[in-house]
């Protein structure tokens, strides 16, 4: 998780990503983020996001994205 | 001969009055409804006495929108569209710059112009389009305007830290719009989903087509280019069969494999321009897509949307850039090297722009103006401008054009021009800020900004985020004890480079 909030931080030092439940509901993270942080997770946790898991309840909240990330890692 | 881009609607207008024009796949606005609102409008704009002024139109992307443009065009007057992407700061300097007596809004928008500093009279669409049409009046502007007048003035980054407001006139968009919808194939069956927000020229591509033909747009929600699956199923369910969007918002698609789980079912003309396509996310597209046509598009602002096209016919390699290819008809392109000679087969040159497609110059502001619309320097003869891109280009082998890079230190991001000069500019405005230099990874598509100064980095991006559209934040920020510099006392940008290099390896 503190790798994760690094890199959500790194993009949005002015974001509370650990409170934070609307992200993309409130558009605080834009196509710009989203295309990053994949890339980011991609290099970090040796996993791959594709389409079908880029969905607004994925990305409303670190914890989700989180989780998201620990699904793709058990499936491997 | 056609002389105003409107007379594509008055024609369209009688052929298919009940056809959709535009939408945002909830609202529609039919042929007749636009042809009806913008009449209202400009027929408004004639009773408040306003004409050949610049009118701000200040709404969300909607088919609204687009009409209220071709309003302001009945009227005789030119539209300049902003957005509430854009920081107050910007908005504030275009506002200065134009002075524009009023402001078209919607209703959510109004609250936010009402904020201002500039104090212009807001104005909302929803009331004037029921302004009774005075069609003598509106015939009479018509028949009174030349090919030669604004229709539009979109603003692009200036070095300086001041937007420049590029003016462009009927006879340019229609010389554009011909020729475009001539290589592109573009015709009434045409279903359009427009990416590129409104208040740029890349636009023009959906918008005076759909009009001249009578095809349809659909203004894609924003929110679906983050969601790249909903994305194509948007595409799918209004049968949308022709995109024109900036590279990054395709490979946004196939670079997540999105093909695994839905294909666009109705894609047939697919044109990308502004970036580099990447050649193996390129090769998915053509995967999925087989029979579909593959047009890259180059051109700068200055000279009215696109100037240059390339049809994809061949296979690339995966380090190979996909051609500019060749100029439209009836614009020539010159390559000239610094002695303004031209280039040889192989040399590389500044990319000029010769013909009607140029625009009339940047908006009260003929310094900067002279400086880039200049005399073309192979005709001593007579006047005649040319534009000056700024982009070097050289032949292939093929002979076809290829961009080389930059003469000066505009990038591309993300399908955005962008100065470093302005992200720099704004950055050295900020209190606790001492020196700032910016560079551009363009490997990874990151804007870096290194500054010295008293304020920590996440103060410094929220501050920024106030002065800068979006696109423009820098996506590192590094604090430094001290700027490195060149001998000749500039900011040492090859340094900057290498620090980033190491710090990303």
């Amino acid at each position: 998780m503190e790798e994760l909030l690094e890199i959500l931080q790194e993009l949005h030092p002015e974001v509370n990503f650990e409170e934070e439940e609307h992200l993309i509901d409130d558009k605080i993270l834009d196509s710009f983020d989203i295309v990053s942080i994949i890339s980011e997770i991609a290099d970090q946790f040796d996993v791959t996001i594709s389409a079908e898991h880029i969905l607004p309840e994925n990305f409303n909240s670190a914890k989700a994205l989180y989780a998201l990330i620990q699904q793709l890692e058990d499936e491997d | 001969m056609q002389n105003n881009v409107l007379d594509y609607l008055d024609e369209t207008v009688k052929r298919v009055p009940e056809k959709i024009a535009f939408s945002n796949g909830s609202d529609n606005m039919t042929f007749s409804e636009v042809d009806k609102d913008s009449r209202a409008i400009g027929t408004w704009l004639h009773q408040k006495g306003i004409y050949r002024k610049p009118v701000v139109v200040f709404m969300n992307k909607h088919p609204k929108e687009v009409t209220a443009f071709f309003g302001v065009i009945r009227g005789g007057c030119f539209y300049v569209p902003i957005d509430e992407e854009m920081p107050r700061v910007r908005i504030n300097l275009i506002l200065e710059n134009l002075k524009p007596e009023m402001i078209l809004c919607d209703d959510e928008t109004a609250k936010q112009a009402e904020a201002f500093s500039y104090k212009a009279e807001i104005v909302l669409y929803d009331k004037i389009c029921h302004t009774e049409i005075d069609a003598k009046a509106l015939l009479e502007i018509h028949d009174r305007g030349i090919d030669t007048d604004p229709i539009y003035v979109v603003f692009t980054s200036g070095s300086t830290g001041v937007p420049k407001g590029v003016v462009a006139c009927h006879r340019s968009v229609l010389d554009y719009i011909e020729h475009l919808s001539e290589v592109l194939e573009f015709n009434e069956n045409t279903v359009f989903g427009n990416q590129t927000p409104l208040y740029f020229d890349a636009c023009l591509k959906e918008l005076y087509p759909t009009l001249k033909f009578g095809a349809t747009t659909y203004l894609i929600p924003k929110e679906k280019f983050m969601m790249p699956v909903k994305l194509v199923e948007f595409l799918n369910e209004f049968h949308i069969n022709t995109i024109c969007w900036v590279v990054s918002a395709l490979t946004m698609i196939s670079a997540f494999n999105t093909f695994k789980t839905v294909v666009p079912r109705y894609l047939h003309t697919i044109a990308f321009g502004s970036e580099v396509f990447p050649i193996k996310q390129f090769r998915r597209w053509r995967e999925v897509l087989p029979q579909a046509k593959f047009t890259n598009l180059y051109g700068p602002t200055e000279g009215t949307g696109m100037c240059c096209y390339y049809k994809v016919e061949r296979e690339f390699e995966l380090d190979e850039a996909i051609p500019i290819g060749r100029p439209f008809a009836n614009t020539e392109i010159l390559l000239l090297k610094e002695d303004n000679t031209p280039a040889g087969q192989g040399e590389t040159g500044e990319i000029c722009i010769r013909g009607t497609s140029l625009t009339l110059g940047y908006y009260n502001n003929f310094e900067k103006t002279n400086e880039v619309y200049v005399q073309n320097p192979l005709n001593t003869a007579y006047p005649e401008l040319i534009y000056r891109t700024g982009d070097l280009g050289k032949y292939n082998e093929y002979g076809e054009l290829v961009f080389v890079s930059r003469k000066d230190y505009q990038i591309k991001h993300m399908g955005h021009r962008i100065e470093l000069g302005e992200i720099e500019v704004n950055v050295n405005m900020l209190d606790g800020v001492k020196i700032s230099g910016c560079i551009y990874d363009g490997q990874n598509g990151k804007i870096v900004l290194y500054y010295v100064g008293d304020m920590e980095e996440k103060e410094l991006i929220t501050l920024l985020k106030d002065k800068l559209p979006r696109y423009m934040i820098p996506n590192f920020v590094r604090r430094l004890e001290q700027m490195p510099f060149t001998a000749n006392g500039k900011i040492d940008r090859v340094t900057l480079k290498k620090m980033h290099q190491e710090k990303t390896k």
